[in-house]
């Protein structure tokens, strides 16, 4: 099997500044506080992701997903270490894509399209299946300024999930949408995984990851605390105890459990 | 009720021995290359920045011909009318305005280069691009909004009966070229020194307002001369924007004077295309050296924006 993911000692650190003006940066000093902290979100992480693998990555808040999620993305680089990947990636990284509100939802499905690397041509053929998910109606031309953080979601989810991809990432993408476009989603993200396309998928609902990962990754502080099976993990980050009820008011083994709804 | 459309089954992009072929690298391409490589992108960017600047104006495109002629108009009367500066100079209109056209060319592409990062904010911040993309489509943004100005003087030149010469024509390349270079690696420089520090938003802003009074657009090359004398009048040649400036005078305000050759005599330094060369390189270096900068201190951009 190919090596889609290779993360190698990766760690990002990210500076804390207390002070910005030059005035308050020469109090702090004279006062003898400090001016700035450096933290790892991301500490000496070494995995690799063979294809058609569907990697779920979990962790409690502050842990480091997004920020991993972004390493393996491009968006941030590694300060140490590596993380090379193999052909295209898709997918979306925290709530709605990276918009321009001033565009129209046109042009910005077409924009993003062509951040993802897909040509006018391969947009244009794709366009009515995009159109046709994130069913905008009569929005399609309206300024994203104007849309609801939920049609957001469902433009830029509509446009990541429609790439033609080698690696497909997902970080509660679809915590904002309502229950029947969830249910689009979820149905749609099964078929990437089983068209053998490597998922990586970032998720605080345990019946999401349970349903749709082979294996998974917790990040506890930035560092890899644990790699493999998934309820093991579910287990070890005691996401299934009792008061997992208590959170959705339903059985954790409910269909559609979460999908990502509970943050 | 929401209606689910069947869609289409999902692809794979690559089979299992594509991917196979396929190299194992760093998620994100960057650099200037890979802004060539995409040009598709970067022709989105700059389209969409275009549209942006006007909209919900009535007026539309049409300002884009408005505010230079405006400011034309106000820096004429001052100039020409009020304090007389234009009375030893045959058309001087056309040595104001041929400079403005230079310096607005700069400026945009400096000042917008500037804000690029900061005002894509959500774009990188959430997506992979080439980031040096931001940088470069400003500048193309600028170009295409020299355009009608360019048509405006070429129009103006027109009826004073200047006709194009080859050497002017050249001139004019050599002049854009190095506004074109110069505003880039100021622009990569700026921009990504602009997200570290938002200082360095005003600090282009005070920079661009001393271009305006240091090239040879308000006053003619041979007052520097005259009032300064020599060593601050090469000084003075060092700066590229005079140099692209003189170009521009060359390409379009001496063909309209009665004798060229006789103006530009005067009114132009001697070497003047060989410094346009050398200014040209120089430029190309200071992009390199940008990209250079650029690329080391963007790493970091995404957090800190």
């Amino acid at each position: 099997m190919t090596t889609m993911i290779k993360v190698d000692n990766a760690t990002k650190s990210f500076t804390l500044s207390y002070h910005r003006s030059l005035k308050q940066l020469a109090l702090a000093k004279a006062r003898g506080r400090k001016t700035h902290d450096v933290f790892n979100a991301v500490d000496d992480v070494t995995f690799s992701v063979k294809e058609g693998e569907a990697i779920g990555l979990m962790g409690l808040n502050g842990s480091g997903k997004s920020t991993l999620l972004k390493l393996v993305s491009g968006v941030m680089r590694p300060d140490s270490g590596s993380v090379l990947t193999r052909g295209r990636i898709a997918g979306l990284i925290a709530t709605g894509a990276g918009f321009d509100p001033q565009l129209t939802g046109r042009d910005n499905l077409f924009l993003n399209a062509a951040i993802l690397g897909m040509s006018r041509a391969e947009t244009l053929r794709k366009f009515d299946e995009i159109v046709d998910f994130a069913d905008l109606d009569k929005f399609l031309d309206t300024e994203v300024a104007y849309y609801s953080s939920g049609m957001k979601a469902r433009l830029g989810f509509a446009v990541a999930i429609n790439v033609d991809a080698d690696i497909f990432i997902a970080d509660e993408a679809l915590a904002v949408g309502d229950r029947p476009f969830k249910r689009k989603c979820k149905k749609r993200m099964d078929e990437i995984v089983q068209s053998g396309v490597t998922m990586f998928y970032v998720s605080h609902a345990p019946g999401a990851v349970r349903n749709l990962c082979s294996r998974l990754l917790v990040l506890e502080k930035g560092r890899l605390a644990f790699d493999g099976d998934v309820d093991e993990g579910i287990a070890y980050l005691q996401y299934d105890d009792d008061d997992d009820d208590e959170v959705k008011g339903r059985g954790k083994y409910t269909s559609d459990d979460g999908l990502g709804a509970d943050i | 009720m929401t209606t689910i459309p069947s869609p289409a089954p999902i692809r794979r992009r690559s089979t299992p021995e594509e991917l196979e072929a396929l190299p194992l690298l760093p998620p994100s391409a960057t650099g200037l290359a890979e802004v060539v490589r995409r040009r598709y992108l970067l022709k989105m960017l700059v389209r969409n920045a275009i549209q942006s600047r006007y909209q919900g104006t009535a007026l539309g495109w049409m300002w884009s011909y408005l505010q230079p002629a405006i400011r034309f108009c106000l820096f004429y009367f001052l100039f020409q009318v009020m304090i007389g500066r234009g009375a030893g100079m045959e058309n001087f209109a056309v040595h104001l305005f041929a400079g403005m056209v230079m310096v607005h060319f700069f400026t945009e592409t400096f000042n917008g280069g500037t804000m690029a990062l900061v005002q894509n904010r959500s774009l990188i911040t959430k997506l992979a691009v080439p980031r040096e993309m931001f940088p470069v489509s400003r500048m193309l943004v600028a170009a295409w909004h020299t355009v009608p100005m360019v048509a405006i003087l070429v129009f103006v030149c027109v009826l004073l009966g200047w006709t194009p010469d080859p050497a002017g024509l050249v001139a004019i390349v050599l002049g854009f070229a190095i506004t074109a270079l110069f505003g880039l690696a100021l622009g990569l420089v700026f921009s990504v020194a602009n997200v570290y520090m938002r200082d360095f938003g005003k600090v282009a802003q005070t920079l661009t307002q001393f271009v305006n009074f240091s090239v040879p657009m308000m006053y003619p090359y041979t007052l520097v001369h005259e009032r300064f004398g020599e060593p601050i009048a090469s000084y003075y040649l060092v700066n590229p924007m005079a140099e692209a400036v003189l170009l521009i005078q060359r390409g379009f305000w001496t063909g309209t004077t009665s004798d060229p050759a006789y103006t530009a005599g005067i009114h132009l330094p001697e070497d003047l295309y060989t410094r346009g060369l050398v200014m040209t390189l120089i430029a190309l270096v200071c992009v390199v050296l940008a990209q250079r900068l650029f690329s080391r201190l963007e790493a970091r951009v995404p957090e800190r924006l």
